[in-house]
């Protein structure tokens, strides 16, 4: 997306196979393309100033997030600085804990499916035959189905705790990490370095694992990144339809649930604007991130 | 041709039987059962017993997978266990109005997208450029739920111009207009994702395009900037963007599911969401086949359109 592009340094060399060496040009290269995006950057503090409030909630919270306070639902004050909910609870403190939860089913979720997809595309493309039509058939069985749809009526069948949720938000996001995977798999083992590898007796774990995977990584990297923000959309639809995280744990899309009634979107705009904003900006700063490194890792660019 | 369309469908029927499947193991993990839906504490056992052999709950999975089956390929998606309609005239009503509200929002989301797209390409880099590439970001990220609250506690409740939910005024007699009127806003809701992930597209295609000889020929020939960009560069540009539109279906019968539990729109994701606290079981099966029918067909059909738009893609 940046307008002048400096042609690309040859980092290492191409004969030798200096591993370290190379890698770190490449690192270096990227982050200093990644930098120049100005919003990605942004992004990439915004998110990682959210990590640091999951971690260290209990420090930053004012109140506990399920302590019962005396004034239901009132206006902020310098006690609860975004006032109380409903039952009494202080919104600033469940706003900090739900960040947890944001974090948790974001990463733990892509954490999950794209090591499961990798493997799965890799085996898929490198195996070929049967295997890999199989494989495809099932990714079709599961790109089927509509997302939010299945999703919905499966964590509601297993029971919506935080575990489920991040399970099935990886059960149905895997085919498409599997199936880019594959792709460029299927690409890679036409590349003359492979085959010099295949014809210098490499072993083929060696071959997919080390020469074929890291040449693969770009666009894995990208679509998990895009793939937290994703998740932590499903996760916070679903907790507002009252499918997802259940109260009294605090989750930034059950926390919008109340504002449903006319009366306390009206009255207590305090107690579903934050939560809102905070999916917003979570879910902005994640897709700048993904969007940075799209373009620092594309090495068309 | 022909013959990639027949394969196409002959591929997708293995796929299908493995939904079927797939939505039988899914509903069978579920614990309790719709009969505990009719317990009161003074209900006999017996009653609950013989509930659950007319509903046929007390065959192995295996044969209920079978019947249900059997009766899915005569046409029958088997019957609402809890008011026991069928289930397909169930879906039959919803569905209609989740694809109006659907095509409604995609040719919404389109008309936004498609200008926005073509000026970011053709004055990349300015100003305009960046503004509208942040605000589909914007688009993309916002949670459809917080927009259509926003939506309604804006337009509904402060200003009051338009309705907060529903399909017609009650008790108002109805008529288009006022259908339309109540179309706006869960439209809205659905449309801005889509305007989103569209102008990205759109721009990112056109900016391809530009770059082509034809078009510095098409200028060379004297034609106008205006035609060179909308008539010349467009249609080639559109061709990708045809995929992606495909590619929104499942999106929208996702988003459907907030969107008219918000909007209280009576379509299939309503109908999803009362199935599931009733536990409706059949219901929901046939709710999740009908989906992934849909979706199976968009997806046929968008490569069908795909391979017409553009004759260089053979399909064999």
């Amino acid at each position: 997306m940046s307008a002048v592009e400096a042609p690309v340094p040859v980092a290492g060399g191409v004969a030798i196979p200096a591993q370290p060496e190379r890698s770190e040009g490449a690192f270096r290269q990227m982050a200093r393309r990644f930098v120049k995006h100005k919003m990605a950057v942004v992004g990439f503090v915004v998110t990682s100033l959210l990590i640091l409030i999951a971690i260290f909630a209990p420090w930053l919270s004012p109140h506990s997030p399920y302590a019962v306070t005396a004034e239901f639902s009132a206006a902020p004050s310098a006690s609860h600085w975004l006032g109380t909910d409903q039952v009494g609870r202080d919104v600033l403190a469940r706003l900090i804990y739900a960040t947890r939860v944001a974090v948790i089913v974001g990463f733990g979720t892509v954490a999950i499916y794209v090591t499961f997809g990798t493997v799965v595309g890799l085996l898929s493309a490198y195996l070929g035959g049967w295997v890999d039509m199989i494989v495809m058939r099932v990714t079709d069985m599961f790109m089927a189905f509509p997302y939010m749809m299945v999703i919905l009526v499966v964590v509601s069948v297993l029971g919506p705790t935080l575990g489920t949720l991040v399970l099935v938000l990886a059960l149905f996001s895997w085919p498409s990490i599997a199936r880019l995977v594959r792709g460029s798999v299927l690409t890679l083992k036409q590349m003359d370095y492979v085959k010099a590898g295949i014809a210098l007796g490499l072993s083929t774990p060696r071959i997919v694992f080390r020469h074929i995977l890291p040449n693969a990584l770009a666009p894995i990297i990208v679509n998990a990144t895009f793939g937290v923000a994703a998740a932590i959309m499903a996760e916070s639809g679903l907790s507002f339809l009252g499918m997802g995280v259940q109260p009294p744990t605090a989750s930034w899309g059950n926390m919008l649930t109340d504002a449903q009634s006319i009366s306390v979107m009206t009255d207590q705009p305090w107690l579903w604007l934050p939560p809102g904003i905070m999916i917003l900006v979570t879910v902005l700063a994640i897709n700048f991130v993904g969007d940075g490194l799209r373009d620092a890792l594309d090495p068309k660019q | 041709m022909l013959t990639y369309v027949i394969r196409r469908v002959l591929i997708a029927i293995p796929v299908l039987f493995g939904i079927t499947i797939m939505n039988f193991v899914i509903i069978n993990l579920a614990p309790g059962n719709p009969v505990d839906m009719y317990m009161t504490p003074d209900t006999p056992p017996e009653l609950l017993e013989l509930r659950k052999e007319q509903l046929g709950l007390n065959d192995p999975i295996i044969v209920q997978y079978f019947k249900w089956l059997g009766q899915l390929l005569s046409g029958n998606l088997g019957y609402s266990f809890s008011t026991s309609e069928s289930v397909g005239s169930l879906i039959g009503e919803r569905l209609g109005q989740t694809m109006l509200l659907g095509i409604a929002a995609l040719i919404l989301g389109l008309l936004i997208a498609l200008p926005i797209g073509i000026m970011s390409a053709v004055k990349q880099n300015s100003k305009f450029d960046y503004l509208m590439t942040g605000l589909s970001f914007v688009g993309t990220s916002i949670p459809q739920f917080f927009l259509g609250l926003l939506c309604i506690y804006i337009f509904a409740v402060q200003l009051g111009w338009l309705p907060v939910g529903g399909t017609e005024t009650l008790g108002g007699g109805g008529g288009l207009g006022d259908r339309l009127w109540h179309m706006v806003l869960p439209s809205i809701a659905l449309a801005v994702g889509i305007a989103g992930r569209k102008v990205r597209y759109i721009r990112a295609s056109m900016l391809d395009v530009l770059k082509q000889d034809y078009l510095r020929t098409a200028r060379a020939k004297g034609l106008k900037e205006f035609i060179v960009t909308n008539k010349h560069a467009l249609r080639n540009a559109l061709i990708p963007v045809i995929t992606v539109v495909g590619m929104e279906i499942p999106m929208l019968f996702g988003g459907a599911v907030i969107v008219e539990q918000l909007f209280q729109w009576p379509g299939i994701g309503q109908l999803t969401i009362q199935s599931i606290l009733s536990r409706d079981y059949s219901t929901i099966m046939g709710l999740n086949l009908v989906a992934a029918i849909v979706v199976l067909g968009a997806n046929l059909l968008t490569d069908v359109f795909y391979s017409v738009a553009d004759p260089r893609i053979k399909y064999h």
